[in-house]
C-alpha cells in the first residue's frame, strides 16, 4: 500500500489519478498489440496471444479501476474462488469435447 | 469548509443504515454485495464462452470463416471507446471520494458518451452484418466474400454468428443498462446525493461498467482476433 502517494478519503482508499491514466495508456497499448499480433500468422500461438494480452487486461482492470488491491481480503477471496469456478466450468467441459476426437478404437 | 464538513457528516449519518456499525462497514458490505452479483454474471456469460469454445472446437472452419467477417477495425475501436469510459468512470468514482460533485457530474457525462458512441460503432456493425443476411435464422445466408474458397460449411457457420449476436447483444444490453445507471446518478449528483462519507452507489455503478468493459475485454479477441490468421 506504501509504494505510490496515496490518500485516504472519510471512507475508503483514493487511488492516484495518475495511476488510472497509466492504467488507461497499458490497456490502450495492450489493444493495439493484440490487434497486430492477430494480423501475423504464428500458429496456434495467435490464440495464446490474445487469451494471454486479454487475461492481462482483465487483470488490471479488476485490480485498479475495480480497487480489488485496495479491497477487503473477503472480497479477493471470493473473487479468486469464481475465477476457479469459472476454470472449472471451461476445463472439465473441454475435457470431454477436446478428446472426443481421439481413436476410439485402442484395444480393438 | 467547516460548515461544508458538518454537512457531509449530517448525508453521511442519514445514509448509514441502523444495522451497521459505521459508513466504513456498510460501504465495504454494499461493494461485496455488489461483487457478488458480478460473480453471478461472470458464470451467465462463463456459460455463453463455454459454448462457444465447445462449438468452436466443433466445427473449426465454420468459425474461422464466420470470424473472418468481423470488422477489426470497428471492433478494435470499440475496444479502445470502453477503455476511455472505463477510465472516465473511474476518475468519475476518484472525484467522488474526493468531494467534488461537479467534477464527478462531467465525468460520468463523458461516461455516458463514451457509452453511446460503443453502441453507435455496433450498430454500424450489426447493420453491416444484417445487410450480408449473417443473422441466424431463416434468411441466413453465408458467403465468404472469396470466389476462390467457397464457405466450407454455412449451417455451422450459422452457429458462429448465433453466438455473435447473442454474446454481444447480451454486453449491449449491460451497457444500455450501465448508461441507464450512469445517467441516474448523474441526476443524484446534481441533487447532492453523494459525500466522500457515502458514495456506495458511485462506487458500485463504476463496478458494473469496468465488468462490463471487462467482459468486452474478451469479447473482442474472442469473437474478432484469434481466427484472423487461420486458413478456412
Amino acid at each position: 500500500m506504501a509504494e505510490h502517494k496515496e490518500e485516504t478519503g472519510p471512507v475508503g482508499h483514493i487511488a492516484p489519478a495518475k495511476l488510472y491514466v497509466a492504467i488507461w495508456a497499458i490497456l490502450t497499448a495492450l489493444t493495439l498489440t493484440t490487434v497486430l499480433v492477430s494480423l501475423v500468422d504464428i500458429g496456434p500461438l495467435n490464440v495464446v496471444a490474445a487469451l494471454v494480452i486479454a487475461t492481462i487486461k482483465g487483470t488490471l482492470v479488476v485490480l485498479f479501476f475495480m480497487h480489488l488491491r485496495y479491497s477487503p481480503k473477503l472480497t479477493m477471496a471470493t473473487v479468486v474462488a469464481a475465477m476457479f469456478w469459472l476454470f472449472l466450468l471451461l476445463s472439465l467441459t473441454m475435457t470431454d469435447y477436446l478428446t472426443r476426437a481421439w481413436p476410439t478404437n485402442l484395444g480393438h | 469548509m467547516a460548515t461544508s464538513d458538518m454537512g457531509d457528516i449530517q448525508v453521511a449519518e442519514r445514509a448509514l443504515q441502523h444495522h451497521f456499525a459505521d459508513m466504513e462497514q456498510q460501504r465495504d458490505t454494499a461493494s461485496f454485495g455488489m461483487w457478488m452479483f458480478l460473480l453471478t454474471e461472470i458464470m451467465f456469460f462463463g456459460g455463453l464462452f463455454c459454448a462457444y469454445l465447445v462449438y468452436r472446437a466443433s466445427y473449426y472452419h465454420a468459425f474461422v470463416e464466420g470470424s473472418q467477417k468481423m470488422n477489426i477495425t470497428l471492433g478494435a475501436t470499440n475496444t479502445a471507446v470502453l477503455i476511455c469510459s472505463s477510465l472516465t468512470m473511474a476518475l468519475g468514482v476518484r472525484a467522488a471520494q474526493m468531494g467534488k460533485p461537479k467534477l464527478m457530474v462531467i465525468l460520468l457525462l463523458v461516461t455516458i458518451l463514451f457509452g453511446f458512441g460503443f453502441l453507435g460503432i455496433k450498430a454500424v456493425e450489426y447493420h453491416e452484418h444484417w445487410v450480408n443476411h449473417e443473422f441466424p435464422g431463416p434468411s441466413f445466408h453465408f458467403e465468404t466474400g472469396d470466389p476462390a474458397h467457397p464457405a466450407t460449411d454455412p449451417q455451422h457457420t450459422e452457429i458462429y454468428f448465433s453466438l455473435y449476436w447473442a454474446m454481444t447483444g447480451l454486453h449491449a444490453l449491460h451497457m444500455v443498462i450501465g448508461i441507464g445507471l450512469v445517467a441516474w446518478l448523474v441526476i443524484a449528483g446534481l441533487m447532492g446525493a453523494y459525500t466522500p462519507h457515502y458514495y456506495n452507489p458511485v462506487e458500485n455503478v463504476g463496478l458494473y461498467w469496468h465488468f462490463v468493459d471487462l467482459v468486452w475485454i474478451y469479447l473482442f479477441p474472442m469473437l474478432y482476433l484469434i481466427s484472423k490468421k487461420h486458413g478456412g
